[in-house]
């Protein structure tokens, strides 16, 4: 096989030193399509922000390709729709890559985001202001960039969010349109049966992975379950996760502060207990928390 | 008529300048109000306002009412608190509204104090509201510079800005340059507020800036037309303004920016955008 496209190595993402991530490693291989599921807060958005270079990691490391041309779609939430501008204003931003700042658009440049408005099914919108659009179209729109941004590396934050199932079934077409382009597209997705019909390949990402693999492997309920269960919180009285711990093994799962086995915040320094030795049995957590 | 908008300019040389010196800071500072509005920042240029106040005011407590030391100090004071309040933000948990209230209340009191230190109330008033009848030669080189400062960063860095405003997460996926761009941005409000503060002062400078702004909003749904139409509301009021003050013996800084004021409100109700035509729309079309 190829060299992978992406390639995790023990990454560690979060907030204000609280991981979102915890210790993710794995490969995406060159034109896969993947799932990334999970529960809210399970880390999925944070792990797109990391990979795209918005976000630095707390430990570890992602490694694009060199030469990768990566596209993100963020959640529509994160766009100002308010802002006074057009259709056609928002889709040329995909021209950036290409262009710059300061770099001339030519009339192949005009051509492309005309042709990439028509293939989502916006012919005719380039001049309506943004504010006047649907959410199905605002994300048309912004299925149109990203073509426009031609990139290697798709990255698909929640595009299915709110979205009406005709638009939907267009989206995922584009998206299988980029599949058999051999583009990569990770897509962060909660329609499990839209994963199950559409996406080869799924994460369970729950803060820490939970299943990577072939998408009829991996959903299954077991591993739903544990994903649903995850501990949510995090504690500032959590004791560091100490660097020197192996984090090893595709299942391996990190005995971490928010797996509830017994520190003491006040002896003076934080400890750091294993519950079991490392690479230990998947199913494992900490002791200490029952009702799982 | 003509006498009555004419005369005044070509009889006096003062008016003369205090013409220009307004021609230029419209031009300059109201493509800047427009950007600030659109980043919802519109308390903030008022707060940056206010910020450059102390820096002034040390300019005027050693050299006395001399624009360069004053000129210096404010933006020195300006590039302070944006800097502070832009990193504040940036890189802690506090959003920019609040830790800009903060920088700014702790500059307009440390500036009020020192100019009471020397000064008469006459002083601070000058210092908060200007004097637009009486710019010198230095000080509209002064504006001039700022004014082709402006137009030539905004030129440069427009792509950027929009970008900015409108999708700044894709803005970090595809560029590094948001982050200059943010800096650059505020150091054009601080600039065109000490350029403002010559004339208008530091509290009015601000009115020149936001007001003509706001009021094209309810015009346009465009970033470049809505820049444009701000500006030429900008020196539509700059000239009302000053003629107002002429023939009816009121302060010109005041003038001007009532006269913006005076724009904005009409604005808001006969506006394209505005009141009247959203209330108008009980007429709908089929489809």
């Amino acid at each position: 096989m190829t060299q992978p496209v992406l390639a995790f190595r023990d990454l560690t993402l979060g907030y204000d030193r609280h991981p979102a991530v915890h210790h993710l490693t794995g490969d995406v291989a060159r034109g896969s399509l993947t799932a990334v599921v999970g529960p809210n807060g399970s880390g999925k958005s944070t792990l797109m922000k990391g990979i795209v270079g918005v976000l630095a990691p707390l430990g570890g490391q992602v490694g694009v390709a060199p030469g990768t041309r990566i596209a993100y779609l963020a959640q529509q939430s994160e766009i100002d729709r308010t802002f006074p501008a057009r259709v056609i204003d928002l889709v040329r931003l995909g021209l950036w890559g290409k262009r710059g700042l300061l770099g001339r658009y030519d009339a192949a440049d005009h051509a492309n985001c005309r042709k990439a408005l028509q293939a989502v099914g916006l012919d005719g919108f380039q001049d309506r202001p943004l504010d006047t659009l649907s959410g199905g179209q605002l994300q048309r729109a912004l299925f149109a960039r990203v073509l426009v941004q031609d990139a290697d590396l798709i990255l698909l934050d929640e595009p299915f969010n709110a979205i009406d199932v005709n638009t939907v079934a267009d989206l995922v077409a584009l998206i299988r349109l980029w599949h058999g382009e051999k583009r990569t597209i990770l897509v962060v997705a909660h329609d499990l049966d839209l994963v199950r019909r559409h996406f080869p390949e799924t994460l369970i990402l729950s803060r820490r992975k939970v299943a990577w693999g072939p998408t009829l492997d991996v959903l299954i309920p077991e591993n739903l379950a544990r994903a649903r269960n995850f501990d949510e919180a995090w504690s500032d009285d959590a004791p560091w996760c100490e660097p020197d711990h192996v984090h090893g093994g595709p299942d391996h799962v990190h005995g971490g502060p928010d797996h509830g086995h017994s520190h003491d915040h006040h002896d003076g320094h934080a400890r750091h207990e294993h519950p079991r030795p490392a690479g230990a049995p998947a199913h494992g957590h900490g002791s200490g928390r029952g009702g799982r | 008529m003509i006498d009555f908008l004419v005369s005044p300019f070509i009889e006096f040389a003062f008016m003369q300048r205090a013409l220009l010196g307004a021609v230029l800071l419209s031009i300059s500072s109201c493509p800047v109000g427009v950007f600030l509005m659109l980043r919802r920042m519109s308390l903030a240029g008022d707060a940056m306002a206010h910020a450059i106040l102390p820096g002034a005011a040390i300019g005027f407590l050693l050299y006395g009412l001399a624009i360069v030391p004053m000129t210096i100090g404010g933006l020195i004071a300006g590039a302070v608190v944006a800097l502070g309040a832009g990193a504040v933000s940036r890189f802690t948990l506090q959003k920019e509204d609040a830790s800009l209230a903060a920088f700014y209340l702790i500059s307009l009191a440390l500036g009020v104090m020192i100019v009471s230190l020397r000064g008469s109330s006459v002083d601070l008033m000058h210092v908060l509201f200007g004097t637009v009848l009486a710019l010198n030669d230095d000080a509209l080189t002064l504006i001039g510079a700022i004014c082709a400062i402006t137009l030539v960063t905004l030129a440069v860095l427009w792509r950027g800005l929009v970008a900015e405003c409108l999708d700044p997460l894709f803005l970090r996926s595809v560029s590094r340059i948001g982050t200059v761009v943010h800096f650059a941005f505020l150091a054009l409000v601080v600039l065109n507020l000490v350029g403002g503060f010559q004339a208008l002062g530091t509290l009015l400078s601000v009115g020149l800036m936001m007001l003509p702004a706001a009021a094209a909003r309810f015009w346009t749904a465009r970033v470049g037309p809505m820049c444009v139409l701000a500006v030429a509301i900008g020196l539509a009021s700059s000239l009302s303004g000053l003629l107002l003050s002429y023939h009816a013996a009121l302060p010109s800084g005041p003038a001007i920016v009532l006269s913006a004021g005076a724009a904005y409100l009409l604005s808001i109700l006969f506006g394209t955008r505005g009141l009247m035509a959203v209330r108008s729309r009980h007429r709908h079309k089929a489809a």
